[in-house]
């Protein structure tokens, strides 16, 4: 926001520059507070020596993390091996995000095109529906979900009373319920930053391209994707990092037989486990791993701005 | 200032993590209020100092989790055991391998606690070993042990114990005694069964914190919940029992002959989950995490 002001008029960008600093300085206490500050106190505590039940002990230890890497037995007195243990419930939590934002981008850019396409006046009427079911809580739109997928719910009942399937599909508790659960919390994530960007894309390029004989899937792929993609991508990160964290659906809809990476840190804060360090230093690899993920999309995203100028 | 929380070891951490001094009572369930006594969080109730602690039922007055009722008194207590829907399954239920050697009718269709206290207590019963064993062999029968009934569960949910059984998403589940009874009452055709093995007590009890900012306060409350006519109100409602003497006249009818507070001849001992110390819980964890990984 400061940039684009501060590129304005020539006459006005020195007093822009002057005040910019104390214009930002709201956000900077905000992040300070509530993101830095946090993140520096989960940074220590993995470091730390863990209290029984729950806290810590102010000594320096590498003991989390040893245990989030290293396989020691069921009584830890054994050899080292690589655990796998937390690398499958990273894995699973990443897939389980991996397959809701592919789900969230096959419906969200049709419908983020469909309402960028609709005459001016009704477009904002098309965005206001879609975030009316978002106005409930998520956790009874969850458990929602459950009712509507359940083996005695309407889903089922409908697919039988069209003579599709005899037998109910089991789909609560499973993987997919899970996936869709997640799916359908973020879909709006989805949706509205492509729609931002599809509203601003300049349709007469596309009658251009069509002049000189480029198919409908030619002219997508060519000159409408690269032009919406920042939509794409924001899109693609605001549903999978919340999606990778999320516990409540996990548990719900998937019968929370298998950690994920949401549900297993909260076990070692709330649950009997009482680790905070490890809680505190598994959280800093998924961090890690969400940053690692952010940086290669704008590290492309520069590269592709560079290669169109 | 009232807080909520869906479990002990949630609550230890909020208190742990900078709430004390800002409550003045809390309702820790049994094993909790040891731990809550040995991390020095619970103030002393000199004696006097309640009017009516003489109510507390003789067999609540010295529990093993609080010597004496120095720091606590009892607020509900029941059984923690399963409930099998009648429907699907017909045959003896009163026997834990329901959940952990189930029978074919039940396999795949059986909830249990999210809870790892619950159900390595019940474990340790089915298994006939004790609690806490620091025994190698004992521990790792255990794991093998858990690991194949996980293949016949379907899910893992203590909020909604109750409701997957009224829905038919299980047709068994691991469940506390009053939310077995509400799902009778909401017409699921379930039985609450008292497994010959023996079965899980917990009680729920009020505790007098350190640094309560209303010291006084706190105890008229708790002389409050020590009056039949109070805990007999709050009773009909839970659906639970009192640990206070005289309370049992005053009950609805249908509470006093539930099925699900009146185990049969041949059920086997109620016992309090244990607190494990520190080596044990670790491996405690390591098998739960390797339950659920």
């Amino acid at each position: 926001m400061a940039g684009g002001a501060a590129s304005g008029g020539s006459a006005t960008t020195d007093t822009y520059k002057e005040a910019r600093n104390w214009l930002l300085l709201p956000a900077w206490v905000y992040l300070g507070a509530f993101v830095l500050i946090p993140v520096i106190m989960m940074l220590i505590y993995s470091f730390l020596t863990k209290e029984f039940r729950g806290g810590i002990i102010w000594d320096f230890s590498l003991a989390a993390y040893g245990q989030f890497f290293f396989d020691r037995g069921l009584f830890g007195d054994e050899p080292a091996k690589i655990e796998w243990t937390y690398i499958t419930i990273f894995w699973r939590s990443i897939w389980q995000a991996a397959v809701a934002t592919l789900l969230a981008l096959a419906i969200g850019f049709p419908t983020a095109y469909f309402i960028a396409t609709r005459p001016q006046k009704a477009r904002p009427m098309w965005v206001f529906l879609i975030t009316i079911p978002y106005w409930v809580n998520l956790l009874i739109r969850t458990v929602s979900m459950k009712f509507m997928l359940r083996d005695t719910g309407p889903l089922n009942d409908f697919l039988m009373g069209t003579g599709l399937i005899n037998d109910p599909i089991t789909i609560i508790n499973t993987n997919f319920a899970v996936q869709l659960g997640l799916f359908y919390s973020y879909l709006p994530f989805m949706v509205l930053p492509i729609y931002a960007c599809v509203e601003r894309y300049n349709f007469s390029l596309s009658e251009a391209a069509a002049d000189l004989y480029a198919s409908k899937w030619v002219t997508l792929r060519r000159i409408l994707l690269p032009a919406v993609k920042p939509g794409v991508i924001a899109g693609c990160i605001l549903v999978f990092v919340p999606s990778m964290g999320s516990f409540l659906a996990p548990d719900l809809l998937g019968g929370a037989k298998n950690f994920m990476i949401g549900s297993l840190i909260e076990e070692q804060f709330k649950g009997n486990a009482g680790n905070w360090p490890f809680g505190a230093a598994a959280s800093m690899v998924l961090l890690s791993m969400v940053l690692i993920i952010l940086m290669v999309f704008a590290r492309q995203q520069a590269r592709a701005e560079k290669e169109a100028s | 200032m009232i807080d909520t929380y869906d479990s002990n070891e949630a609550m230890l951490a909020s208190l742990k993590a900078g709430g004390m001094g800002t409550y003045d009572v809390a309702v820790p369930g049994d094993y909790m209020v040891k731990i809550m006594a040995g991390a020095g969080l619970l103030d002393t109730m000199a004696e006097g100092e309640l009017a009516n602690k003489g109510n507390i039922a003789a067999e609540w007055a010295d529990p093993n989790f609080d010597p004496g009722r120095q720091h606590s008194i009892p607020y509900q207590w029941g059984s923690t055991s399963f409930a099998v829907n009648r429907d699907v399954y017909t045959g003896d239920i009163n026997n834990t391998d329901i959940l952990f050697n189930p029978p074919a009718e039940l396999q795949g269709k059986i909830n249990v606690l999210d809870s790892q206290g619950e159900v390595m207590a019940l474990a340790a019963l089915h298994m006939d070993i004790p609690q806490c064993s620091t025994d190698r062999d004992q521990l790792k029968a255990l794991n093998a042990m858990l690991l194949g009934a996980k293949a016949n569960w379907v899910s893992f949910n203590s909020d909604t114990a109750k409701e997957v059984l009224v829905s038919g998403d299980a047709a068994a589940g691991m469940i506390y005694d009053g939310f077995s009874a509400k799902a009778r009452e909401e017409g699921a055709n379930v039985e609450y069964a008292f497994p010959t093995q023996g079965y899980i007590a917990w009680m729920d009890n009020v505790v007098l914190l350190n640094d309560a900012p209303n010291r006084e306060n706190a105890l008229k409350f708790m002389d409050f919940l020590l009056v039949p006519e109070n805990v007999a109100q709050l009773t009909n409602w839970t659906r639970y029992a009192a640990g206070v003497e005289g309370v049992a006249p005053l009950l609805d009818e249908a509470l006093r002959t539930l099925p699900e507070a009146n185990p049969h001849e041949g059920a086997g001992q109620a016992v309090f989950i244990d607190a494990c110390d520190e080596e044990v819980q670790a491996v405690y964890d390591t098998i739960w995490t390797n339950l659920k990984k």
